[in-house]
């Protein structure tokens, strides 16, 4: 296999890991919002499933998370699964991760804006709906970049997870190409190592160019 | 017209053990300017809370234009439901101490926000009312500047357009200077002294005692959760009856 051969497939696994990135955020993200809202609401029952949720994401492996996601369906409830299965459970399992982490950078967030916004808001006759959405949610989304940052670079990393359960996106493709007979070996792991690099670097670009964009106020 | 009345208002804080409001009753009239004066802890910043509906009264009335935001019904208040507290919230304004502005938006939007979502107005009226506003508190060039470009004095008179173009009947001030230097101090009592002039009816709880002499109808010296002296401010302030009073006051007497 020639060099050039090996970073064709390995482009090819790009697009997987670009894929599982992409959708996992598009999905989390809000979802996050969703998931500090039920953590803070009012119904008891529903703030406890949603700690419980929280504390289960964050105290497991995500590849554990990811097997159970795809295994589970069939081996605890004997479902079966659609063939296409695979991909949707490795979303799943991403989305249903990070949407833990990012609902308690939010809390995190929310919790350092000032007692007197909300006053302000209230004497000046905003409904709740209308304080969190127009006075609380766009503050906190300027205090939260930094460590949003860290995780969607985490995240790129992550990816490489879903091999566990035979997605062949770049990682899984770089392993398969380095045990290959007659393929460039090493070579492949420093070249999905560049991969990562630069799509990182290109993440952190992006998300300073975010920061810098609403540093209009403080 | 009485615009404000608290009838017997009582509040304490962990389980009744600390009592910071021990049976106030005040009331304002249209167009006057009451100061309420007394030292830290003495209760005057709660007893703004509660008028402005941040804090629940333990007991007591709370009345605006005759509309009861709350009603004492065997020794506890009973608060008016949700629909009449949002009619009620739209009668008065409030300025803090620390002025907070919505730091994420311009001064302008600050102004028109407000205006829009909670009033309904369009934004070409929102925003006529936010310039005139501006332009009487000498900000005209500041509409598209942000809140933390601002000096203190500057956005405590931000704060003061914002609640005026709500357009309320009655604003309550919580210790506006405190947060400023003397010479801030003295553009902010400018401003409110102008507002006196124009007959705003205003509750100015404060510190400086030679504004609240000039400007005031009437003076409250408040202490312990109770109200220890009311009256004219020549009485109250230049003359006070109570013991009390003038132990607090000899502190000023330097100014």
């Amino acid at each position: 296999m020639t060099i050039q051969t090996m970073l064709q497939e390995l482009s090819r696994g790009f697009l997987t890991t670009l894929s599982i990135f992409f959708f996992t955020l598009l999905g989390s993200l809000p979802l996050g919002l969703v998931v500090n809202l039920c953590r803070s609401c009012r119904i008891a029952p529903l703030r406890w499933l949603t700690k419980i949720y929280i504390s289960i994401m964050r105290g497991t492996p995500l590849m554990l998370q990811l097997m159970v996601v795809y295994f589970g369906p069939n081996l605890i409830f004997g479902i079966s699964t659609p063939s296409n299965w695979r991909s949707m459970a490795v979303i799943v399992a991403f989305v249903i991760n990070y949407a833990a982490y990012f609902a308690e950078i939010y809390r995190g967030g929310i919790e350092s804006i000032s007692l007197g916004q909300y006053e302000a808001a209230q004497v000046l006759g905003y409904s709740r709906a209308q304080t969190y959405g127009k006075i609380i949610l766009p503050q906190m989304i300027k205090r939260v970049l930094p460590p949003v940052t860290n995780e969607v670079i985490t995240l790129v990393k992550d990816t490489s997870l879903a091999s566990v359960i035979g997605v062949v996106e770049m990682f899984t493709r770089a392993r398969q190409i380095a045990v290959a007979p007659h393929s460039p070996g090493m070579l492949t792991f420093a070249a999905a190592a560049v991969f990562y690099y630069v799509f990182n670097y290109v993440v952190a670009f992006v998300m300073e160019r975010i920061e810098k964009a609403l540093d209009y106020y403080r | 017209m009485r615009v404000l009345e608290m009838n017997h208002v009582k509040k304490s804080f962990d389980n009744e053990t600390i009592h910071v409001l021990r049976d106030i009753s005040l009331h304002v009239d249209e167009g006057e300017v009451v100061a309420i004066i007394g030292p830290s802890g003495s209760g005057k910043s709660t007893l703004l809370r509660c008028a402005t509906l941040l804090t629940q009264m333990d007991s007591g009335d709370l009345i605006y234009t005759g509309t009861y935001a709350a009603r004492d019904e065997g020794g506890r208040s009973v608060y008016a439901e949700k629909k009449i507290l949002k009619e009620i919230r739209a009668c008065f304004g409030l300025v803090f101490q620390n002025f907070n502005l919505f730091p994420h938006y311009s001064v302008l939007k600050n102004l028109t926000d407000p205006q829009i979502s909670v009033l309904g107005r369009k934004k070409a009226e929102a925003e006529k009312k936010a310039r005139e506003l501006l332009a009487k508190m000498g900000l005209e060039d500041k509409a598209d500047a942000y809140p933390c470009q601002l000096s203190g004095g500057q956005q405590q008179r931000v704060a003061i357009a914002r609640a005026l173009a709500m357009e309320p009947k009655i604003l309550f001030f919580d210790e506006p200077t405190s947060a400023l230097d003397p010479e801030l101090t003295g553009e902010i009592l400018k401003v409110i002294r102008a507002l006196a002039e124009e007959h705003m009816t205003m509750v100015i709880v404060t510190h400086e005692m030679a504004f609240a002499r000039d400007v005031a109808d009437r003076v409250i010296f408040m202490d312990g959760g109770v109200i220890v002296e009311e009256g004219a401010p020549e009485d109250v302030i230049s003359n006070p009856k109570e013991e009390r009073t003038r132990q607090f006051l000899s502190r000023f007497s330097a100014e």
